[in-house]
């Protein structure tokens, strides 16, 4: 393919990775529901299983339709790989046990999915893998926080619940300085919206359930290698500078430069912990992913007419979302994300619980349930679903009131959308 | 593993087990603002099929201690340093565009210590556009940009290098960043770029050259014309093998760049 520069954002999201099937002419991608495939002979099976060749083993390790996920998101992100895995969370877990083990420690956002922020507080502490939260936006927090055992930073691009936005070449400097990697999670922005290695970042994942798959049909989730962090000459990661007894003495920065973090993730996490993609999933992320451009800029669209709408309304005490000028984030947010700040977002009703229970089951278009990134517009209660142990001080403190509602906006008529929300906030008032 | 060559470190891969220069030794030679990782399925392979492996940083490049050198025929000097450094007394050489030029060169200088030469994404001699030179000088990571995009001939190629998963213009993006970082040398590419382009002595060398001959190039290949290395095979007399891929070869088809290679060294 000549030509002066690497193909554009929408032809990668079509193409990239995927060419028509040389065994039967099919043009779309076909699944390849194999768990394992067939050796040549003894010496061709010999050489895979000792990385003398490429190739495909086992579909817990690599698959080919798996593979053209992997290598479409790397491009889409400006990646140098990526490896899928069966849910974000998986794919979370997956870049963390990478790099760092027991008596490891991280510097997280403390603007966290409650997921992540399990998987860190609880989960990984009980494997004595710490964690110090720092809030996004207190960049002296952040420096201080880096120990002797910090193995990476992370955090989101939008946090949760109330899209802060990641200085990412800040908080990337403060990491690199100390010899350590950014790990970003991209889900709400997608490489449409950021591209976090152009800011810097070394790793990304996402949950691809949300945005890439676009259509709420299966879970899956994916890492991303920018592939420019040197594991060679960094002392804090012997995992992949220094022989590894689990795959014949291998030292992965000796063989690839690269491609080391992603040999190891490969090598020991899919092997060892086995939270890989479906095929069927991975093909589903894909058909998703053909129209990410499209999706995206009318998500970003329609989004921006319901904040209009939302912001002039009565019965609303606030919107947060990170292109009004009263969000803490919005300088960031033009300087990094200029073609929206997504399509998730939470406003303040004024009210009770009570009333916010009332405009939750008055919505007809918006389906009341745990997700975003859905093609149909998504509503939820924090109060009284995902944080319902919580008294209101609680909720306070993890800035959720009683009446805030998160929404998911979709790729329905915006007029529709706002006439859902006008009788939903009507019939809240009504519910005093 | 690591050597001292005209008095600077240097680092060479041996394929994944510890190099015995009693075995026959062979040598991969990467090319501009790479490093060994352009060979490390090729070493992996010979290394665990009876063979001494050396696929070496060049000076200046990733693992090997700087300065990097300014010319094939110090780069081909260096080579055979580092073969006396290894302890190996005579060895197959097989290098890949601006690498292809170096064992060219090495195999001319020192004919009795080479026992089989392959080239691979060559042309000899191998001008580089005077645009692309000046944009390395001015620009070295939009350069490697313009690079990565001539070097690769699909979106797609399978299986992929070194494994399934990878974006080949994403990781030979990447690496050759890593590259030029690592060096602290905003003039590398130039450096490297221009060390092809001034080459001048390629057939001359050819001549010289006493072992058997391999050419393998890439049917695609729009960094490295094929009608480039006509030259270069009828003077070395070489067998020539085309596989379907790019001027990253390796990366492209790298099962079919194993055949060819096993051939050569049969």
């Amino acid at each position: 393919m000549p030509g002066p520069a690497d193909p554009g954002f929408d032809t990668l999201a079509l193409h990239a990775g995927a060419a028509p099937d040389p065994a039967t002419g099919a043009r779309a991608l076909p699944i390849h529901l194999s768990s394992s495939f067939v050796f040549e002979s003894c010496e061709h099976a010999a050489s895979l299983f000792n990385l003398e060749r490429s190739g495909h083993v086992y579909s817990r390790i690599s698959n080919p339709t798996n593979a053209v996920f992997e290598e479409r998101m790397a491009a889409l992100e400006g990646g140098a790989g990526a490896i899928a895995t069966a849910s974000g969370q998986a794919a979370l877990h997956l870049a963390i046990c990478t790099l760092a083990g027991a008596g490891s420690h991280i510097v997280a956002s403390s603007a966290l999915y409650g997921g992540s922020h399990n998987l860190l507080s609880y989960t990984l502490a009980r494997f004595n893998v710490d964690t110090t939260f720092v809030k996004p936006g207190d960049i002296d927090g952040w420096r201080a926080a880096v120990r002797p055992n910090t193995k990476l930073l992370f955090g989101e691009t939008l946090g949760n619940p109330g899209l802060d936005v990641l200085d990412i070449p800040t908080v990337c400097a403060i990491a690199h300085e100390a010899g350590v990697p950014l790990l970003v999670d991209s889900t709400f922005t997608t490489p449409y919206l950021m591209q976090p290695f152009t800011h810097g970042a070394d790793l990304v994942f996402h949950s691809a359930t949300k945005f890439l798959c676009g259509h709420g049909t299966v879970v899956g989730g994916v890492v991303v290698d920018g592939g420019r962090f040197d594991w060679s000459r960094a002392p804090r990661f012997p995992e992949l500078n220094q022989p590894y007894a689990g795959f014949h003495g291998m030292v992965f920065s000796e063989e690839s430069s690269e491609g080391a973090f992603l040999l190891r993730a490969r090598r020991e996490g899919l092997r060892d912990f086995g939270a890989c993609m479906s095929p069927h999933t991975a093909w589903l992320m894909l058909q998703g992913i053909e129209t990410l451009p499209l999706r995206m800029a009318r998500h970003v669209e329609n989004t921006r007419k319901v904040v209009s709408f939302l912001v002039a309304h009565a019965m609303v005490a606030g919107v947060g979302y990170p292109e009004l000028e009263g969000h803490p984030s919005h300088a960031l947010a033009q300087r990094l994300l200029p073609k929206g700040c997504g399509a998730v977002f939470s406003f303040d009703l004024k009210g009770s619980r009570k009333q916010g229970v009332a405009f939750i089951e008055a919505l007809k278009l918006f389906s009341h349930l745990a997700n975003v990134g859905d093609c149909r517009s998504l509503v939820i209660h924090p109060a009284s679903t995902t944080h319902f142990r919580m008294d209101d001080a609680a909720l306070a403190s993890a800035g959720i009131g009683p009446g805030t509602i998160r929404l998911s906006i979709g790729l329905e008529d915006p007029a529709d959308l706002i006439e859902d929300l006008k009788r939903a906030l009507k019939a809240a008032e009504k519910a005093v | 593993m690591k050597f001292q060559v005209q008095g600077r470190e240097a680092y060479a891969y041996t394929g994944g087990k510890p190099f015995d220069a009693a075995l026959p030794c062979v040598v991969f030679i990467h090319g501009a603002m790479m490093d060994h990782g352009n060979f490390t399925l090729l070493a992996r392979w010979f290394a665990h099929h009876g063979f001494a492996v050396l696929a070496p940083d060049l000076p200046g490049h990733m693992q090997s201690a700087g300065p990097a050198l300014t010319s094939v025929e110090a780069m081909a000097d260096w080579l055979l340093a580092l073969l006396d450094a290894a302890g190996v007394r005579e060895a197959a050489l097989a290098g890949h565009s601006m690498g292809s030029l170096v064992a060219l060169e090495a195999a001319a200088r020192a004919p009795a210590r080479v026992t089989r030469l392959v080239v691979l994404g060559t042309a000899v001699p191998m001008p580089v556009p005077a645009v692309l030179l000046e944009l390395g000088q001015r620009d070295p990571l939009a350069a490697i940009d313009r690079v990565i995009v001539y070097s690769f001939s699909t979106l797609a190629a399978k299986p992929s290098y070194p494994g399934p998963g990878v974006w080949l213009r994403g990781s030979g993006r990447a690496l050759m960043r890593q590259v030029l970082a690592r060096s602290a040398d905003p003039l590398l590419f130039y450096k490297d770029f221009a060390a092809c382009n001034n080459y001048a002595n390629g057939l001359d060398a050819a001549a010289k050259v006493r072992c058997a001959s391999h050419l393998v190039l890439g049917q695609f290949d729009q960094m490295t014309l094929a009608a480039g290395a006509q030259a270069v095979a009828a003077a070395l007399k070489a067998t020539v093998q085309t596989v379907p891929a790019g001027h990253f070869l390796m990366q492209e088809c790298p099962d079919g760049v194993l055949n060819a290679v096993r051939q050569a060294l049969r």
